[in-house]
Formats: structure tokens, C-alpha cells, sequence
């Protein structure tokens, strides 16, 4: 039943997200979009969620709320072995439960990692449905297994797959090395390491499936519908057109909701043998087993630079893990994010007997800028040079790995102003560890590069009613970024209305088609198919109210719910009044749909986001404790859409970067195969103690052609720099760089004992 | 003495048996015999043996009065979101890591998901659904959409029930009251500086009010 391909966390989809979610390419738009004129009130502003009421009284229902008649509890049998041949299964016995109603088997052959689903039921409630998982008799035959990169490394370790544990995926080169090494006055080698991490959502993965008659609906906590319904039509055989699937809130995803997973498929399935709808969530042990993760890294940086700062020649090795997945290209830093000639790179998977990788909010970027940005550091120091001089001194303008096209946008070096000013940079230790004292302090910095595009094709639709309200369509997702409050600000700002008189429909596959929301591609896609949208009502309801005002269409002005002569501006009509008489002469009788797309930017431009975050933190150097007491965030994103929530992102990634940093790690058990830590218990992520003062910052600039917004996205962004930066201001305290995260007191410890050796 | 304890023995209840195992006060001696009581009888076709029967309760949620028949294993969490269909209250972790299921037992803060539902017979509980009226939100629910403390809001009501158990108690906090409170709350979001945000206004809200 399996067909790896379409799986979230198949090899074939980590690539396939290279493509959706990040370097996309589109066809050339037919009029090149020129966002830069655009005034506006409400855009750029801070909006309020517009479903803020629903959230905080408990009413936004998600996935795991869903509730239908005869609903019965699917659960899933999963693997105890981390590698094992299932030589036989007998589900006959749970039939003899009372209260099961299906039960269907879902592995032959052989498991691969602990956590591999390999049989489901379900049940009329979840108490029964866990019993009869107890009455399915599995019998296996366990095989030698690796879980961790080392075992996996080792000379005649076990096989994870069909093939050598330890396999390159990736090179690239530009220029010559040797000759960039030769032309260096100084050259460094350093080793980093990142540790595997969970994305954890808040919400647990789970779905609900319906079945009436061929037809089925399904209720997935996911951050692509669309990609749901295309997966499950290929898995279960049947046309997408007879699949719709909803999704009205999410706990969140952070890339592990970002396609078809076999849970869902067994719902479905489930839901079929028992002619009654299934539900299935996941527990928190599960979303540390089976539902992705994000690979680690073990990253050898080699460097060259000049006295004055100039980088001759950037080599990377990496070895990768992402358990039976692929691992990241955590490369693009390398490669992209500071000018230099000389560049080559390779990339190795290892793979262990783990559930698989899945994109983690800036795949690849979070391990890639940590070892980058912790590497410039010491070069840095090397040649007594300002770490943020060094960053500015090698400013690239063109996208080097990208054939040196140019960047459309780039505000880099006023996010390093900014940034700089704000946390008071001339304050950092002019040589790092000068400071003495049990606690002592430091700051560093990091940069980041992102993509940020949208996707071509991605629709959405206005919707004009007679008696003057106005819908706001499109089949995409609101994961928390606040898509459906810009869907109703744009809409607003467009047609001089405010945004709750919009009424936002998002989240279900009968809507205009949307993409996943992931790689930042959210914004970038939505927000300018639902401009278009509302520019094409707009323009209708200026030439009606032309019409009335004795005027030509591009003589009128639309705000604040009033279309108004720009010439005599005395002259107007009130939206409400214009649809009530058109209403009345008959003119406008039925509800009128504007449909917009967005199709794509002028080739011949790289279109990327940029950032820098600054870190000040503080380190006992006797209990290897790390403090971080200030963040400050800065972005350039394109246009600002609504700023309060644009600056709940910027919060958001580094808080979860100040987790990477310092807490969290998947610990595989070498002797039973299993994640030694599958709870909030033993996986620390950061709590409210544990987060500094967060500045967020937004370079408010203007694409001058990426859409008809001038707007780039801002999911990953602020994800990929405060590692880097944290890590950085540890090295300005104590002398010592930290090369390894989670930065946990022992590694601190660690490190500064390495500097007495030195 | 020696009399009393004879009388608790013959009328002990399963309550008081559960609410015994929570504070570790329960006697040895009580066990066997609970575990002998008429097992045969409880035992089912399939020979599987709830060691306990059910019991009825009766609570008081968002000021509305419930009685219901509880498993003894059964949750308050449980009876909430399954019986109730209060689904505001959510689950996250269902082990007592992440705060998610935080709801208000006789004003306390408590997580519903360790909190047996038997436990919870005779208490008031207020929930996320309960804290606005039908004309006003709760100043902690205005300030949270004010200040955008949430992201993908899943979090959000274990997170403004806690924010409510403190403000009850202490209308002013500083920003570590704030952080302490609410350290046993996770937001994966990354949205906890926003969170305290909110909270402070909320404060200051309230104090004004």
C-alpha cells in the first residue's frame, strides 16, 4: 500500500521541497509587477487577528476537536524493534473486543525504524482501541540495528537501507579552493555539530476521515490540504475530485505537516472497513517516533581569508542525519550568504534506524548558519578584525550559487545597522573572554539568507455580494502566521473597507487552489492572488461609481468606504450606498466573483530574504551555564503586511532558536533502538524562564517586482540566525567557541577546558 | 481511634481509596482487600478485569451543574473534552509536561489531564469556555488578541487560565511573577514574551476596572 514517493517524509518529498518550497522558478509574468508606487493605510500596519475572539475563548476548533456521529478512535501499532523481519501477523483477535470495529494490517517485511506503523484499529472509543492493539500477536524477527551517526559510520556497521549507510547527495564548486587557500594569509578548520531536534507541535498530529458513498472528506491537522488530497487520491486509488479536505485551525506544524502520512491513509481506510468515520491523533510519544524531525550535522568548515578581511576560499564536508530520510543541504549558507570566489562543497546522508527527517522550520539554514557563522567568528579573531566588519567587508549583491544574478532586494546592511545600534554592539569584549569573574558576559552576531518567493498558480477569489458584504477566498492555511487576518487586510485596504467587514474562507480543497504553507511561500503566494483579486472588484466598483459621479473609472479614489472623484473630491458615493442602488436598478442582482492569481516575477533576479540577529548572553564559567539575556532580530522582508504579527514570527524563531541553542536533542537508547526521550519531560524545549528580551526589527522595504504587494515571506527567517548569534556571544564571553548545540552546561564545561589547553 | 478506623474501613470508597493513592497516605492493609472484593463478579465474557467500577459525580463547570457517570481511570481532562464537549481544553502531552489542559478547580490552576475526574466530584471548574460573558471577554482574553499573544492558538487557553489563576491572586505581578506562573505552560510557538505582554496589560486592565 505504500508508494514511498508521496509521503511526507519519503526521500523523494525532502527533495521535491527544494523545488515547492524554496528556489522556485515561474514562467515570466506578462506585466511586470511595480509594487513600489502603492500607498497604504491599513497594510503595513498592525491589524489585530481577526479570529483573535475565537482563539481565546476556546471556540477556533481544530483537528483534534472534531467530533461526528459514530465517530470511532482509530490507533496504530507501531514497532518496538529499530530494525526487525515482521515474519508473521495475526489481527483476527481483536475482533473478539467489543467495541472494535476494524482492524487492518499495514506492514509486511521489514521495519526499519522504532515507531513504523504496522497495523491499525479502530474502536469505539480510544480506551478499547488501545486494548485491541494489545490483541494483535506480531511476530518479529530482530535484526542488528544503528541508531546513532557513529554506529551507523563504524566499518561493517548494519545496513539501514538497500545500500552503504554513508552516501554523498550533494557537491558543488565555484572557483578553484587550492588556489583560494594559497591567495589566504590565514586559513582555519573547525568541526560543528547540531543535534537532532523534534518539531513537536503543539498540536499532535492526527485526522478524520469520512467516507459517503465514493466520496470522502478529511479533517487533517496539516499545513497542506491540497497536498493531503493529492496524496490520499494516489494512496487510496481514487480521484482527487472525490476527496475535499478541511482544515480549519492547526496547533502547529513547523514541516512536519507538510503532506500525505500514513496515519491519515489508515484513517481512511479504517473508515472504510468500518463504514463509520475514523479519527486518528497521534500521542506525544508517537510525534517524537514517526512524524519527522530535524537531521543532524556534522560539519568540517574550512576557510581562507586575507589581512584585510577578504574570504579567499570556503570548504564544507557534511555528514547528515535524518534517520531512514535523506538529511539537509545545509550548504546554502556556504554558498550563498558571503561573497567568495572559491567555494566547494559535499554533502553526506548517513542513515540510521530513526523515523525519518521532514523539513524543519528552515531546513538545512538552522545547522548550516550555526557552523558558517561560528566559523567567520574565529576568522575573525584571527586576523583581529570586528566580527561584524568581517560580515560587511565579504556583502554579496549577487546570488552567487545562483549564476551571480543579482538579488531584486537585499537590505542586509541596514539589518547589521539597526541591529547594531540596538543591542549597543561597541559594547562587545574587543577580544573575546577578556572578562573575568565567575558570570561573564558577551554578544555576537549572525546573518541569514532564505528564499521567500511565492508560487505561480496560487488562486484566490473576491467575492462581491448584493447586499454588500465581501468574501475573501482561498484555499490555503492560517498555521499561526495570521493568513487570515491579511487576506482580510489586503481585501479591506484594496476595496477602502476595514478588514472585519471581510469575511475570510480559507482551509478547505473546495476553495481557489493554494500550496502548502511552508518555506515561507505563504505570504509571497497569497497575498498577491488576493490583491488581484480585490483589484479586479475594485476596478468594477470604479467604473459603477463612475457612472454615478459622472467620472472616469481611473478618476476615482476608494477609501474608507467611500469611492470619491479625485478631481472634486466633494463628489462621492459610500460603499454600502453604491451596492444598495445598483442593487435596485438591477444592475447588481447576483453575487459577483473576482478571481486572482498570482503568476509569477521577471526572471533575470535572485529573490531572497536577509537578516541579522545580535545575542547578548551571560556564562558562569563554573557551572557551564549559559544565559541568554537579549536578542535583537532584524529582517528585510519586502513589504510589511500587518506588523504585529510579522513581529510574532520574529519572536517565534528566536525563541525556538534560543531552544536550539541551548536545550534540545533527540537521544537515541543504543541498546534497545529507542528515542530515550519521547516527552516534554526529558526533551527540553524553552519556557518562559528561559527566553532573553526579544527586539524584533522589520527593514520595511518594497520588492520593486516579486508581486504586486512587494512582499517576500517571513516563516523561516527569524528561525535561522539566533543559534549562530548565541553561540557567537558564548565564544565573546569565555574565549572558547562552543562548536556543538544544544550548548548544555557539560559542552560549555567542555569547551572552556579545551581552552586551558590551547 | 482504634473505632473510627474501623468505620472508615467498612465505608471506604473508591474515592477515598484514589484520593488516598494520590497522597501516598494509603494503607497497606486496604489493598487486599479492595482487590478481593467479589472479583469474580466484575470479571467480563473476555476475561478482562476493570479493577474498579464506575462512579457518579457531580461538578459545577462554567457555573453549570453536571452529574455524570466516571470511569475510576478516567480523567477530568477526559470528561471536559469527551463528555462535556467542552473542547477548549486541550490535549497536549497528556502526561503533565506542557500545561495545555490547564483549567481553574475551585480557582486553582490544575492540569486536567493528571486530575482524576472522580477527584473533581463536588468542585467548581471553570474552563476556557467559561471566562467570557456573552456581552465581554475576560480582560486577559482582550489582551491577549491586543497584544497577539498567540500564533497558532492551541496553546492559548491552558495559557490564559493560568494567566487568570494568577492575576486572581496577585493583580499586579512583575515580569518574573509573570515567567514563574507560567513556567508550566509550553508554547511552541516561541510567543511566551508576547504572552507576558498580554498578561501586564491585562494587570493593568483589571486594576483599573
Amino acid at each position: 500500500m505504500r508508494k514511498k514517493e508521496y509521503f511526507a517524509d519519503s526521500e523523494e518529498a525532502s527533495l521535491l521541497y527544494r523545488e515547492e518550497f524554496r528556489d522556485m522558478k515561474t514562467e515570466e509574468p506578462e506585466v511586470a509587477p511595480s509594487p513600489e508606487k502603492d500607498k497604504f493605510e491599513i497594510i503595513g500596519k498592525s491589524t489585530s487577528r481577526i479570529d483573535g475572539e475565537k482563539i481565546v475563548t476556546g471556540r477556533a476548533p481544530y483537528t483534534h476537536d472534531i467530533k461526528l456521529r459514530g465517530m470511532l478512535y482509530g490507533k496504530i501499532l507501531r514497532s518496538p524493534h529499530a530494525c526487525a523481519e515482521v515474519i508473521s501477523m495475526d489481527i483476527s483477535q481483536v475482533q473478539s473486543l467489543p467495541g472494535v470495529k476494524a482492524a487492518i494490517q499495514l506492514k509486511k517485511g521489514r521495519v526499519t525504524y522504532a515507531g513504523e506503523q504496522v497495523a491499525a484499529v479502530a474502536a469505539v472509543d480510544e480506551k478499547t482501541a488501545e486494548q485491541a492493539l494489545k490483541l494483535i500477536k506480531v511476530e518479529y524477527k530482530s535484526l542488528p540495528f544503528a541508531v546513532t551517526e557513529e554506529k551507523a559510520m563504524e566499518e561493517g556497521a548494519p545496513q539501514v537501507r538497500k545500500r552503504p549507510n554513508v552516501q554523498k547527495f550533494n557537491e558543488y564548486t565555484r572557483g578553484n579552493i587550492d588556489k583560494g587557500f594559497k591567495e589566504a594569509d590565514f586559513v582555519l578548520e573547525n568541526t560543528y555539530k547540531t543535534a537532532v531536534e523534534i518539531h513537536h507541535p503543539a498540536e499532535t498530529h492526527g485526522s478524520v476521515a469520512k467516507w459517503e458513498g465514493e466520496r470522502l472528506t478529511v479533517w487533517d491537522s496539516t499545513q497542506a490540504i491540497f497536498g493531503v488530497r493529492d496524496g490520499l487520491a494516489r494512496a487510496l486509488k481514487i480521484p482527487a475530485s472525490r476527496i475535499k479536505v478541511i482544515k480549519h485551525y492547526m496547533g502547529g506544524g513547523f514541516g512536519s505537516k507538510l503532506g500525505i502520512n500514513d496515519y491519515t491513509v489508515a484513517a481512511a481506510m479504517l473508515a472504510k472497513q468500518a463504514n463509520k468515520p475514523v479519527k486518528i491523533i497521534l500521542s506525544r510519544r508517537e510525534n517524537s517516533l514517526c512524524v519527522g524531525n530535524r537531521p543532524s550535522s556534522l560539519q568540517t568548515i574550512k576557510g581562507g581569508v586575507k589581512k584585510d578581511g577578504t574570504l579567499t576560499a570556503l570548504y564544507l564536508k557534511n555528514y547528515t542525519s535524518g534517520g531512514i530520510g535523506r538529511g539537509d543541504y545545509c550548504s546554502e549558507p556556504v554558498v550563498d550568504l558571503y561573497k567568495c570566489p572559491n567555494v566547494q562543497v559535499e554533502e553526506h546522508s548517513v542513515f540510521t534506524n530513526t523515523g525519518a527527517s521532514r523539513p524543519t522550520r528552515a531546513p538545512g539554514h538552522v545547522q548550516g548558519t550555526f557552523a558558517l557563522e561560528g566559523f567567520l567568528e574565529e576568522l575573525a579573531n584571527k586576523i583581529n578584525l570586528d566580527p561584524l566588519e568581517l560580515r560587511k567587508k565579504n556583502y554579496s549583491t549577487k546570488n552567487q550559487g545562483d549564476k551571480e544574478t543579482p538579488y531584486s532586494s537585499k537590505g542586509l546592511n541596514k539589518c547589521y545597522q539597526l541591529g547594531a545600534e540596538k543591542i549597543g554592539w561597541k559594547r562587545r569584549n574587543k577580544r573575546p573572554g577578556e572578562g573575568n569573574g565567575k558570570v561573564r558576559r558577551g554578544l555576537g552576531v549572525a546573518s541569514q539568507i532564505w528564499w521567500g518567493v511565492g508560487r505561480a498558480g496560487t488562486q484566490a477569489d473576491v467575492k462581491l455580494h448584493p447586499d454588500g458584504s465581501v468574501e475573501a477566498i482561498c484555499g490555503t492555511q492560517d498555521i499561526g502566521c495570521g493568513t487570515r487576518t491579511y487576506m482580510a487586510t489586503i481585501t479591506a485596504e484594496t476595496l477602502g473597507l476595514r478588514p472585519k467587514d471581510v469575511t475570510v474562507k480559507i482551509g478547505n480543497t473546495e476553495y481557489p487552489w493554494c500550496g502548502g504553507s511552508g518555506g515561507s511561500t505563504t505570504t509571497p503566494s497569497v497575498a498577491p492572488a488576493i490583491r488581484d483579486a480585490a483589484l479586479k472588484a475594485a476596478d468594477y466598483l470604479k467604473k459603477m461609481a463612475a457612472e454615478k459621479l459622472k467620472a472616469k473609472p481611473d478618476e476615482i479614489n476608494i477609501t474608507k468606504g467611500k469611492f470619491s472623484n479625485k478631481n472634486d473630491p466633494v463628489q462621492s458615493i459610500g460603499y454600502k450606498k453604491l451596492i444598495e442602488e445598483l442593487r435596485k436598478e438591477r444592475k447588481f442582482r447576483r453575487e459577483k466573483v473576482f478571481h486572482g492569481e498570482y503568476v509569477g516575477r521577471p526572471s533575470g533576479f535572485a529573490y531572497n530574504t536577509f537578516g541579522a540577529h545580535f545575542a547578548e548572553v551571560e556564562v558562569d564559567v563554573e557551572t557551564g551555564k549559559v544565559k541568554v539575556l537579549k536578542v535583537v532580530g532584524v529582517h528585510e522582508i519586502g513589504r510589511l503586511i500587518n506588523k504585529i504579527t510579522a513581529e510574532s514570527q520574529i519572536i517565534g524563531g528566536i525563541t525556538q532558536g534560543v531552544s536550539t541553542a541551548l536545550f534540545e536533542e533527540r537521544i537515541m537508547d543504543n541498546t534497545t533502538g529507542n528515542v530515550a526521550n519521547p516527552n516534554f519531560r526529558d526533551y527540553k524545549i524553552a519556557t518562559s524562564l528561559d527566553i532573553p528580551e526579544i527586539t524584533p526589527l522589520i527593514v520595511d522595504t518594497v520588492d520593486p517586482r516579486i508581486n504586486n504587494l512587494g512582499a517576500k515571506g517571513l516563516g523561516e527567517p527569524p528561525r535561522i540566525p539566533p543559534a549562530g548569534a548565541i553561540a557567537n556571544a558564548v565564544y565573546n564571553a569565555i574565549g572558547v567557541h562552543v562548536r556543538e548545540i544544544p550548548m548544555t552546561p557539560d559542552k560549555v564545561l567542555q569547551a572552556l577546558k579545551r581552552k586551558e589547553v590551547d | 481511634m482504634e473505632k473510627t478506623k474501623k468505620k472508615k474501613r467498612k465505608t471506604f470508597t473508591r474515592r477515598d481509596f484514589l484520593k488516598g493513592f494520590g497522597g501516598g497516605a494509603l494503607s497497606a492493609a486496604v489493598v487486599p482487600q479492595l482487590l478481593a472484593h467479589d472479583i469474580d463478579s466484575l470479571r467480563t465474557k473476555k476475561g478482562n478485569i476493570p479493577l474498579f467500577s464506575k462512579k457518579q459525580i457531580s461538578l459545577t463547570v462554567n457555573e453549570k451543574k453536571f452529574s455524570l457517570v466516571v470511569e475510576p481511570a478516567e480523567t477530568l481532562l477526559h470528561v471536559l473534552r469527551e463528555k462535556l464537549n467542552l473542547t477548549g481544553t486541550k490535549t497536549m502531552c497528556a502526561r503533565g509536561e506542557c500545561g495545555g489542559c490547564t483549567v481553574l478547580l475551585d480557582g486553582n490552576p490544575v492540569y486536567s489531564c493528571l486530575y482524576l475526574a472522580v477527584r473533581a466530584d463536588g468542585k467548581k471548574i471553570t474552563t476556557i469556555e467559561g471566562l467570557a460573558t456573552k456581552e465581554k471577554l475576560h480582560p486577559v482574553q482582550q489582551a491577549f488578541i491586543e497584544k497577539d499573544g498567540y500564533q497558532c492558538g492551541f496553546c492559548t487557553p491552558g495559557f490564559i487560565i493560568s494567566s487568570v489563576a494568577l492575576l486572581n491572586k496577585n493583580n499586579n505581578p512583575t515580569l518574573e511573577e509573570t515567567k514563574n506562573a507560567l513556567s508550566g505552560n509550553l508554547c511552541r510557538c516561541g510567543n511566551y514574551s508576547r504572552i507576558h505582554e498580554a498578561v501586564a496589560a491585562a494587570s493593568k486592565n483589571m486594576r483599573r476596572a
